[in-house]
């Protein structure tokens, strides 16, 4: 028997039900309740000044914190191991949140080039309205890397696994590279879940996630989530360290220490962008999060069956899926993602006319929802150049790292035959 | 299956210490004894700034019912209590000695604190002095390292919580309101606190 104070490392299925919350001390309730409310009322005039001054824990106001969204937020924080959680209202907001927190004019980003279109296009675009310049460069090539960092560089952007390509970024490696240059390293682990890649474990800084995917789990709710390790030292690190003129020129690395950039996010950038999570929303990825793993060794199993049968069929190009050993990814998801690395991967069709070959699959698929989302409990699918990239040439399409060929699935928790029996038969009729 | 990992929910991975040094002035027993039971802590170093960590322990501590006594060389009065120069003028009991100098200056903290009766000696986040901690065990206190006073209570009283941080505590047991809450298997009536 263990010593009562001996503490135990609970592991992760624990965890995934339990952390971030203790049952209710009036009502006892078991699961977490939902406080949909807008405001807290306030012990006192003195407690209410020093809540607003940040030296009382409490509630505020639901665009800066709320119970059900502050369980969701340690509950992720715990499965990841990292200090705390912000949870915001989508997972775009997370990268903004993060990045606004970060950043000041002038200053510089160094990011993968495989990422999800949608964080390209805030990168290049709203962060230009910001004065803030990203640039790009292979994941792979580790002197790109050190060529694109500069005396303004303040973070490097990643993730776990990059889309379309199904490439798995070297975490550790670049998280020397980025402690090295006095950035905090920053990886989106949205395809992996906290199940599959524990970023901040292999020397991350901070791990985003759209929690809309596979956190969720049920294609119910838009939510995202930024968690830190509470390990970079930010006290030569400008915006966490100086006093900040937008809380009464309070040294957030100084007084909270390894919670600074975190209690920054929430009480300055949330609070001012007001991109906070919806309590409701939070209590629906609470319910995803309590069934993670088992959804996600599902996810797994299907997906690497449909990709080993993909990688078999004549009609088949190529598949881009990081479990196959004919993944040039393939040794570093074993070591990033060892039960797995996601469900989400792309594959080529063959022919003559591969953008109209696509069409005719998508047409012909009956149980993939055809749709722009990833990371639903049900099968996903989508043809780019067809829908979201469908005004490019053939040649644009290709410089955009997509061919005209390309479907990419996002593989659900259906019974496998059926899956690959709607597959087989797609692929017959194209 | 179980997937625990060897680090899975370490809240002190963030320290200075070792894992065997963590678990002497770290143990999360003797840290919510301390807090459970503590009527007057002495800060070594209160600022008189207000948004300095020290002013924000103070405050929070207050809040909590705790009597604070600023030990400060120059000031007259924060928060409204007296200050004294040196731990060995406060003429009266102190429970706990919390320091927020630099880790050098402890060694002559812990023989003061030694000498004046205290029972537990507190070394804020980021210090840490072995020398400090062997003058104030042999004395016969308690030794804490490397620990926000204000960030345990919260981590404990659950109100921590209410901003997204890892708290690491995790229990089926239900809350206790204005208590150091139920740690794993530990009778939570053994550290009671008034609020």
């Amino acid at each position: 028997m263990s010593k009562p104070d001996q503490k135990r490392d609970y592991g992760f299925e624990t965890r995934m039900l339990h952390a971030g919350h203790v049952p209710d001390a009036v009502t006892g309730s078991r699961a977490v309740p939902i406080y949909q409310t807008t405001s807290y009322v306030f012990d006192s005039p003195q407690y209410a000044a020093e809540l607003f001054d940040l030296k009382q824990y409490g509630n505020i106001y639901t665009r800066i914190n709320n119970p059900t969204t502050a369980a969701f937020e340690e509950r992720i924080a715990s499965l990841e191991e990292g200090a705390g959680a912000v949870a915001t209202s989508s997972g775009m907001a997370a990268q903004l949140v993060t990045m606004m927190t970060l950043l000041e004019p002038g200053d510089e980003v160094v990011a993968s080039q495989h990422l999800y279109g949608g964080t390209r296009t805030q990168f290049v675009h709203t962060f230009r309205k910001l004065g803030v310049t990203a640039h790009f460069v292979d994941p792979d090539d580790f002197d790109a890397w050190e060529a694109a960092i500069n005396s303004k560089t303040r973070a490097l952007y990643a993730e776990t696994i990059g889309n379309p390509q199904g490439s798995v970024v070297d975490i550790s490696r670049l998280a020397v590279l980025a402690e090295s240059n006095n950035c905090p390293l920053i990886i989106d682990n949205t395809f992996a879940t906290p199940y599959l890649c524990q970023p901040l474990n292999h020397g991350a800084h901070i791990s985003l996630h759209s929690a809309t995917k596979f956190v969720g789990g049920h294609g119910n709710s838009i939510g995202g989530v930024i968690v830190e390790s509470g390990r970079f030292d930010y006290s030569h690190y400008p915006t966490i360290a100086n006093p900040s003129p937008s809380y009464h020129n309070l040294r957030f690395y100084d007084t909270f220490g390894l919670h600074g950039f975190l209690m920054k996010a929430r009480v300055e950038t949330v609070r001012d962008t007001g991109s906070c999570l919806s309590p409701f929303n939070a209590f629906l990825l609470i319910q995803g999060l309590e069934t993670l793993s088992i959804r996600m060794d599902r996810h797994v199993k299907n997906a690497m069956a449909i990709a080993k049968y993909l990688e078999d069929d004549p009609n088949v190009e190529y598949v881009a899926y990081p479990g196959l050993e004919s993944s040039p990814y393939h040794e570093l998801a074993l070591r990033y993602c060892p039960r797995g690395p996601g469900a989400v991967f792309s594959f080529g069709l063959r022919g003559s006319d591969p953008r109209a070959a696509g069409r005719r699959f998508i047409e012909a698929l009956t149980l993939f929802s055809h749709l722009a989302n990833v990371g639903d409990a049900r099968s996903l699918v989508i043809h780019p150049a067809s829908t979201t990239h469908q005004q490019l040439s053939d040649g644009e399409l290709v410089a955009s790292g997509i061919d005209p060929g390309m479907i990419r699935l996002s593989i659900g928790l259906e019974t496998e035959e059926d899956l690959l029996w709607d597959l087989d038969q797609a692929l017959r009729a194209i | 299956m179980g997937s625990r990992s060897g680090a899975a929910c370490d809240l002190t991975s963030h320290s200075l210490l070792t894992a065997e040094q963590r678990a002497i002035y770290q143990a999360p027993a003797l840290v919510r004894q301390t807090l459970g039971s503590a009527r007057s802590v002495a800060i070594v170093g209160l600022s008189t700034k207000r948004q300095k960590a020290s002013y924000f322990v103070a405050t929070f501590l207050k809040s909590r019912g705790i009597k604070v006594i600023p030990v400060h060389p120059k000031a007259n009065r924060i928060l409204g209590e007296r200050v004294y120069p040196t731990l060995k003028d406060i003429p009266e009991p102190v429970d706990v000695v919390s320091i927020f100098r630099p880790s050098h200056e402890c060694p002559i903290y812990a023989a003061q604190a030694v000498d004046i009766g205290a029972k537990v000696f507190w070394l804020q986040l980021g210090l840490f002095n072995e020398e400090a901690a062997m003058i104030a065990s042999a004395g016969g206190l308690d030794v804490i390292m490397d620990l926000c006073v204000k960030m345990e209570y919260g981590r404990y009283d659950g109100t921590m919580r209410f901003l997204g941080m890892n708290t690491g505590v995790l229990t089926a047991k239900k809350a206790q309101i204005g208590r150091i809450s139920s740690y794993q298997d530990v009778d939570a009536s053994e550290c009671s606190i008034e609020v």
